[in-house]
């Protein structure tokens, strides 16, 4: 249950992209005959994951190799484009790190940046955005959920805002992407990151949609390709998959979506009803479909995971002892937790191949896996209280 | 990730449990940083007569601290300082590079504990 961290490629994805590993293998850029059906399929894939975010046009989807990509693309590629019109970029503090690293890169580059907070929930904070706007924001740059505690940002709002100080509104979707349904128009969203893997596509494939008309500069510079915006032979094989699990996830979302709440809801009920000093991190019903994110007092996620894994189990956590940095998550400290409740975070993603009997299965074996490790733990109640 | 030693003493994990009237007590770490161990033990005629920990932390932070106990059980005090973090280690045919610091707290639980004994004993220490 630790699908946000990889998906299963989805079968019908895999048997649509065998032809274009095989039989097709000429490049959409041709002119002959061999370069004929990859360009259509290529044109294809864009307009199926142009109808899932109902872009106004398929030419508005720039193929990436995924969302970190598509995220440096934007954070560069409009920051160094506007800079006749300002410097200034606002982004959230529970961000994926191509973000923050990217901000952090060009604040290197003589450019302002401004992370917003977040409440307990996660909310990116509407008065701080409001204060810090300025005629010199280009910017503005949220995720549509986060991956980590699942809640879904008030994109509709943020957009308002940005729009109203005439600066461009980004939407990172690679968690929430084929989950729940998203429009850009409806919406007002300017760019959008969506990642193929996150909606049971292959990896390392991903797209940005870029409003028409929204001024940017290529990441990646060379043959012209994809507008211009991104040059390099397009991975088709994986374009093609992609397009594939974009049509399938606009399918079978409506139901999916509400299978995986439905048992999303059990999971986090039993587990915090079962187990005392527990706690749900995250928005209670403004939450991502697959996203069952919790934490227990006095234990360690890590040893959480692998008592988990030795009984079959996989799951995440945002404690430094599983993160190669050792610090524990970025997004739960802005959350306001304390890194020892970062420490006790445990993560459920769930997907399209989970079923009810496996969360119950989970429901039943964490009493005693959170009850042996307190049994270990010099931690009491009493130091919850300090 | 760990050596299979390292996941059987994080299964069973021995000697897991408090000494209420321990001879000596060692605490380090800092819930924090994720890692707090305590380390009691039990002296008789100079030797450790029973060790016991509790621990929170990671995987490999519980693995150290029941080795530990098992390397220090019936040692001298002596010898029991020149336990290392390097030994407790090797008994768990090793650790992944990023926990040899952070988890691999046990040795320095065991020293504090002997210094906490001797701190209450200094008499006995003198002779």
């Amino acid at each position: 249950m630790d699908n946000t961290a990889g998906k299963p490629v989805d079968p019908h994805v895999i048997e649509a992209m065998l032809p274009y590993m095989k039989a097709f293998y000429g490049n959409p850029a041709s002119l002959h005959s061999f370069g004929q059906e990859p360009r259509k399929a290529l044109e294809e894939a864009r307009a199926k994951i142009a109808g899932l975010i109902n872009a106004e046009r398929r030419e508005s989807i720039i193929f990436t190799s995924g969302a970190t990509e598509s995220n440096n693309m934007t954070i560069k590629g409009v920051a160094y484009r506007n800079k006749d019109r300002g410097t200034h970029i606002i982004t959230s503090s529970v961000e994926h790190m191509s973000i923050i690293n990217s901000c952090k890169f060009l604040k290197t580059k003589g450019f302002e940046t401004t992370f917003l907070p977040v409440d307990n929930y996660g909310f990116v904070n509407l008065e701080s955005l409001e204060k810090e706007l300025t005629d010199k924001t280009t910017l503005v740059s949220t995720m549509y959920a986060n991956g980590e505690i699942g809640t879904i940002q008030p994109i509709k709002e943020i957009s308002k805002m940005v729009h109203s100080r005439n600066a461009y509104f980004h939407v990172d979707a690679t968690a929430a992407n084929g989950q729940v349904p998203i429009d850009v128009k409806e919406e007002g969203i300017d760019l959008l990151t969506l990642s193929s893997n996150d909606m049971y596509g292959p990896k390392g494939t991903g797209a940005l949609y870029i409003k028409e008309g929204t001024r940017m500069e290529p990441l990646i510079q060379g043959g012209g390709q994809e507008r211009g915006l991104r040059s390099g032979t397009e991975n088709l094989p994986s374009i093609v998959g992609f397009g594939k699990a974009a049509e399938l996830a606009k399918a079978e979302m409506p139901s999916e979506s509400g299978r995986e709440s439905k048992i999303r809801d059990k999971l986090i009920k039993g587990l915090l009803d079962s187990i005392p000093y527990s706690f749900l991190n995250g928005h209670p019903t403004k939450r991502l479909p697959d996203n069952a994110a919790v934490r227990f007092s006095f234990i360690e996620g890590e040893s959480m995971l692998l008592s988990l894994d030795m009984l079959g189990v996989a799951a995440s956590s945002g404690s430094a002892c599983t993160a190669k940095t050792l610090q524990p998550s970025h997004v739960l400290l802005a959350t306001g937790l304390k890194h020892e409740e970062a420490h006790g975070s445990l993560l459920f993603t769930l997907g399209k191949q989970n079923t009810e009997k496996e969360v119950d299965y989970v429901i039943s074996i964490m009493p005693n896996i959170v009850k042996r490790l307190r049994a270990i733990s010099p931690l009491t109640p009493k130091e919850l209280e300090k | 990730m760990y050596s299979e030693k390292v996941m059987e003493h994080f299964k069973n994990p021995r000697n897991m449990g408090e000494i209420k009237d321990a001879d000596g007590v060692g605490t380090v770490g800092n819930p924090v940083c994720g890692d707090l161990m305590t380390i009691y033990i039990k002296v008789k005629d100079n030797r450790l007569e029973d060790v016991k920990f509790k621990t929170f932390g990671c995987g490999a932070a519980i693995a150290t601290s029941s080795m530990l106990t098992e390397l220090a059980k019936g040692k001298t005090l002596e010898e029991a300082l020149k336990i290392t973090r390097a030994n407790v280690a090797d008994s768990l045919d090793g650790l992944p590079p990023i926990k040899m610091h952070c988890s691999n707290l046990a040795a320095d639980a065991l020293h504090a504990a002997i210094e906490d004994y001797y701190k209450k004993h200094k008499e006995e220490k003198k002779k």
